[in-house]
């Protein structure tokens, strides 16, 4: 089992007639993914060709659901086109859209993730984020598919490169479901939506939480597990040495007086019984010594 | 700066005090004499605390405005040094209020902040006494019209304070932010004071803007707003090249790929320095997923430019940009450092983790770098690099 994403996922691709969007939807097609479309306005009817066959491209979301059954949208559009993406999706009522677009006004942000709230039918991963991937599943999104195998661990994570860290060091354990979240100042799943979705799925015994400086998220998700997981969580928060007042690569990255600190998150989230680990390698022994202990 | 967001204020129909921002002493005082009442002389640095720092006075004439002026100019507040004054009209104030707009991450939407008890450090007020702050969640979509700036007042507790031609006004000045703080782009639009005079008039005195970086695309005029004088040459000459650095003030220069790697990649460097003397990380430097051998090269100049590194630590973990690139990434960038004529005169500990990580090794092996120093582990990384900066003292 897995959260969000599965082998049944039918996942279309808006913007993958451009670069990024050809690259990837190449690397989701070799993990196994169900690519069944892609989506570019003024380009429907056309079709691209990929190492594992051809993908047909349609002019809008609508249509392409309308066509190929499709329940999630992966976004590479540029910045300046991404809030018009995502409200198509939203109005095509697609459950699962994953932003990966980097560099989105955060008032756009603001705009579409309010929108799809109001519609009710439609997840939002991101933006500014790697995606999500149930490994041996489905890829959805830019996490390199090969560094770990399928498991029980769930894993959600603010940042790209230390969720690969953390797939690669506990590869032979395997993961159900690794959900990269993103950095920026409003994202559309937050720490909590991901552990209350791995609480519930049969198919994760553990969680490995990842956090950094800045915002309250890591402390607001500390309260929910003290009331909500029965699961064991592991904790690592990037950023002790962070300075305050300078933003550290994301938008989000940022000490305010003595607001978002990374002791304050790490304080947060043992008060309520969770470990957290002093580098990434200790978090992954932690994660290592209680699937050890469950198995 | 205050006169910038002034400016968009002034643009956006928000009320304030006509003013003119000068650089030197004799612009100050034709610009009092154009006013032709009584001025206040405000110091335009990016800081708070410019009153108590002596970096604000009031001028009954043009010629005490060129002398107030003269002596604000050039004065340091708080490491800025003050290059350009505000001479704007004197007021009367019969009340100061709080008004702000902001992104609130936590319920991830708009709040609106607001307190007719002005006059106090607003973050003082918060803490003690937060009953009299009103913060309102703002729909994204919605946003602020008159009837959520009248349920705005009337947290903030206006109707009790005010007479009501006072709180129309602070309704329609919300109205006015409302409209700086979207079509700008804005991610806080903060005035404080608001003041009332004893006219009753109300008005933006001072004020603060930011712009979100992320909208620059869709607000040329913004341009002129962008700081490029980072305060550190060595942010400075990253910045030139898009390079994502931040100096710190250790001793181990950090080189990696992704946000969350390279935040991480300092805390374990500065723990595994407890051992070695109190060895810290020099700066935070994110070269990308990608990790290219010209960014590479790139980031390696800056962080070796720094006199205070004595090692540095290259941590990249191979995911889409397998090893075996990032290994060929950082020997073409070693070469292309020497081809620009730098040596690179201490060493480099390089940790690899990832797709192909052994054929990236083996190609670091083969180049023969000999101050290219290959540890498997991050922690161990971590440790070596510490090592060697301790040493280099």
């Amino acid at each position: 089992m897995s959260i969000f994403l599965s082998e049944t996922s039918r996942v279309i691709v808006q913007g993958m007639t451009g670069s990024e969007g050809r690259k990837h939807t190449q690397r989701m097609l070799a993990a196994g993914t169900a690519i069944v479309g892609g989506v570019t306005p003024g380009k429907g009817g056309q079709s691209v060709e990929f190492d594992a066959g051809t993908v047909p491209v349609f002019g809008s979301v609508a249509e392409a659901v309308a066509e190929t059954g499709a329940d999630t949208s992966v976004v590479f559009v540029p910045p300046r086109f991404a809030r018009g993406a995502v409200v198509e999706s939203v109005d095509a009522q697609v459950p699962l859209v994953v932003v990966i677009t980097e560099g989105i006004p955060v008032h756009d942000t603001a705009a579409f993730f309010a929108y799809a709230q109001q519609a009710g039918g439609t997840r939002i991963i991101g933006p500014n984020c790697p995606g999500l991937i149930s490994p041996g599943r489905s890829n959805a999104g830019i996490i390199p598919a090969d560094i770990t195998k399928a498991g029980r661990i769930g894993l959600v994570s603010k940042s790209g490169t230390l969720t690969y860290q953390m797939m690669y060091e506990l590869r032979d354990i395997g993961f159900s479901t690794c959900v990269g979240i993103g950095g920026d100042p409003i994202v559309g799943t937050t720490h909590i939506d991901c552990l209350q979705a791995f609480s519930d799925d049969p198919g994760t015994d553990a969680i490995v939480m990842i956090g950094e400086i800045g915002g309250d998220a890591e402390e607001r998700a500390a309260e929910y597990i003290a009331g909500n997981v029965t699961k064991p969580v592991v904790g690592y928060v990037a950023g002790f040495t962070a300075p305050e007042g300078k933003t550290m690569g994301h938008a989000g990255a940022i000490i305010s007086g003595s607001a978002g600190t990374a002791s304050a998150k790490k304080e947060a989230l043992e008060a309520v019984g969770v470990k957290v680990g002093r580098t990434p390698s200790e978090t992954a022994r932690l994660m290592r010594a209680i699937m050890e202990g469950i198995a | 700066m205050e006169y910038q967001a002034k400016e968009l204020f002034s643009a956006h129909g928000v009320p304030g005090l006509p003013g003119v921002v000068v650089t030197d002493a004799e612009a100050a005082r034709a610009a009092a004499a154009k006013l032709g009442t009584t001025v206040v002389v405000k110091a335009q640095v990016k800081t708070g605390g410019r009153g108590k720092a002596g970096g604000v006075k009031l001028a009954g004439s043009a010629a005490e405005a060129a002398e107030k002026a003269g002596a604000i100019l050039g004065m340091d507040i708080k490491g800025h040094t003050v290059h350009r004054v505000l001479v704007t009209e004197a007021t009367d104030i019969a009340a100061e209020y709080y008004v702000s707009l902001l992104v609130d991450r936590a319920n991830r939407t708009y709040l609106a902040m607001a307190s007719a008890e002005g006059g106090m450090e607003i973050e003082q007020l918060a803490v003690e006494r937060p009953e009299a702050l009103a913060k309102v969640p703002v729909d994204a979509l919605r946003g602020v019209d008159e009837q959520v700036a009248r349920q705005i007042v009337e947290a903030a507790g206006f109707p009790a304070a005010a007479p009501p031609a006072v709180v129309d006004q602070v309704v329609a000045i919300l109205q006015q932010l409302w409209t700086v703080f979207v079509e700008e782009d804005a991610t806080l639009v903060e005035v404080n004071p608001l003041v009332r005079t004893p006219e009753d008039r109300v008005l933006a005195l001072d004020g603060k803007v930011s712009l979100d970086e992320n909208a620059s695309f869709r607000h040329p005029a913004h341009e002129v707003f962008v700081d490029k004088s980072a305060d550190d040459p060595l942010e400075r000459a990253a910045k030139e090249k898009d390079l994502n650095y931040v100096k710190l003030d250790g001793e181990v220069g950090i080189i990696g790929n992704g946000a969350g790697l390279v935040m991480s990649t300092l805390d374990v460097v500065a723990y595994a320095g407890e051992e070695f003397g109190g060895v810290r990380p020099a700066n935070f430097l994110d070269i990308g997923g990608g990790a290219s051998a010209e960014v590479m090269a790139n980031g390696l100049e800056i962080v070796l430019s720094d006199p205070a590194v004595r090692s540095v630590f290259v941590n990249v973990f191979g995911g889409i940009t397998a090893c075996d690139a990032v290994a060929d990434g950082i020997v073409s960038a070693v070469e292309m450092l020497q081809a620009r004529g730098e040596t690179i005169d201490r060493p480099l500990v390089v940790r690899l983790d990832g797709n192909n990580a052994a054929e990236g090794r083996r190609i670091l092996d083969e180049a023969e770098h000999d101050i290219v120093e290959l540890v498997d582990t991050m922690d161990e990384a971590a440790r070596r690099v510490a090592e060697l900066a301790a040493q280099g003292a």
